[in-house]
């Protein structure tokens, strides 16, 4: 095993139990809950293969999934959004991604606002869409979206800032 | 054949995605359906797990409101118990073998409660090898909680009555007029009572208590109180917002019901050579 693979296994089991333990319990004003799990597929190393992070996307959605009772709908809200994240990447970086060379702790702060962002929401949308599994309660879905997305973003952005390696 | 080939290597992202989605999407719609969400649940030996060990660090912060929930179902009992107008002495020494036994009650410790999804479920600490099955009844000293849905060999997952798939038989109090109790997802402290029959009279405050006509729960156990009602579109039927006993937001101890005659009275009910 090398470095890297462990460092992807630590964080995938710390996220998954920072999510199952901490924020799904959290119901802020009755059922706001951050889903911050998605940190995990939103900072995956660039130029790794995408087959590995749908995969990947797939298993951390299914165990949040096991620990919530929630059927499969962390899982498909996962897989989308580790699907549809190169063109994310390329929408909100532009050029430097079309370079292969950006790390997310040298990018500018607003562009990686809008990432985080487009993400969140992205895939807020899908989970609850699956949740409540009726289109005739969209302003439910879009609600819990909206809230949801707040709380989630500014967790994600923050956590960012904090846990980035210093710059040199 | 070449072609074909070709084409999967091709979009084999795109294909992995389709199946992954697929797979997910079929999980999502058999937890719809009661009975049928096997795989996906926490009551497995792994997350049950998990959740003992975190419930093992939890379970001193609460203890204080435990406490004062047992004193006051003691209090209670022991005022029915001392009220009684038959031989006081006599029922001091009760013995459970002295009455026809219905109903078989096992206490549990709830890991895991959720109130904010659409589908909310609890996980408890007993489970098959403590004889907990499908379809018993789980209340707490308050009012029913949900219905065993799941279970492993030692965790069982609760079917909250705040759960869009929950259908519970449940009565008025005071005139045995039935309805059947459902959630509607706006708040955990509400749910709805509906289906019943427009002739009831129906006044705010009333007790809503279980019918006793499904073979989950014994008649009589509290639910809620009215907190208001509507005569529906059609002018026959009563919706009515019942305000639950329980706080759903904080379980602690529950009660599982195992209804004994159970076997009997479904046979009886659904005759097999029909």
């Amino acid at each position: 095993m090398n470095n890297s693979a462990v460092n992807t296994t630590l964080l995938f089991i710390t996220v998954l139990l920072v999510q199952v333990l901490v924020c799904n319990h959290i119901n802020f004003l009755g059922y706001i809950n951050p889903y911050v799990y998605i940190l995990f597929i939103m900072l995956f190393p660039i130029r790794t293969n995408r087959t590995v992070i749908i995969i990947l996307g797939f298993l951390l959605g299914l165990c949040v999934d096991f620990f919530s009772d929630s059927g499969g709908v962390h899982a498909a809200a996962a897989v989308t959004i580790a699907y549809i994240r190169p063109v994310l990447l390329k929408f909100s970086f532009g050029m430097i991604y079309e370079h292969q060379s950006i790390k997310f702790s040298n990018t500018e702060l607003g562009n990686r606002l809008i990432y985080i962002s487009l993400f969140t929401v992205i895939h807020h949308f899908v989970l609850f869409s699956l949740e409540v599994f009726n289109i005739s309660k969209i302003i439910l879905i879009l609600q819990k979206t909206l809230f949801s997305s707040i709380f989630t973003i500014i967790l994600c952005f923050m956590s960012t800032i904090l846990f980035s390696k210093k710059r040199r | 054949m070449q072609q074909i080939i070709n084409f999967v290597i091709r979009n084999k992202t795109f294909l992995l995605f389709l199946l992954l989605f697929g797979v997910s999407l079929a999980l999502t719609i058999q937890s719809h359906s009661y009975h049928k969400s096997k795989f996906i649940n926490s009551a497995n030996f792994f997350t049950g797990g998990v959740y003992k060990q975190v419930n093992n660090i939890g379970q001193y912060f609460d203890l204080k409101s435990e406490n004062q929930k047992l004193l006051e179902e003691n209090n209670r009992l022991k005022s029915i118990l001392f009220n009684r107008e038959t031989d006081t002495l006599k029922s001091f020494y009760a013995d459970s073998t002295m009455y026809s036994k219905r109903f078989k009650l096992t206490p549990a410790v709830v890991y895991k409660n959720s109130y904010s999804a659409t589908n909310n479920y609890l996980t408890i600490n007993k489970g098959k090898k403590d004889g907990i099955q499908q379809d018993f009844g789980v209340i707490t000293s308050k009012g029913i909680i949900g219905i065993i849905d799941n279970t492993s060999n030692s965790y069982a997952r609760v079917q909250s009555i705040l759960n869009t798939n929950s259908r519970i038989n449940a009565q008025l109090k005071k005139t045995s007029h039935i309805g059947s109790l459902r959630w509607d997802t706006k708040s955990p402290e509400l749910a709805q009572l509906k289906d019943v029959s427009k002739f009831a009279p129906v006044a705010e405050g009333d007790t809503i208590v279980t019918g006793g006509q499904s073979t989950i729960f014994p008649k009589g156990i509290p639910i809620g109180t009215v907190n208001d009602f509507v005569l529906d579109i059609g002018g026959d039927t009563y919706t009515i917002n019942v305000k639950l006993f329980n706080d759903m937001t904080n379980v602690g101890h529950v009660y599982i019901i195992e209804h004994l005659d159970r076997e009997e009275i479904e046979t009886l009910q659904n005759p097999v050579n029909e």
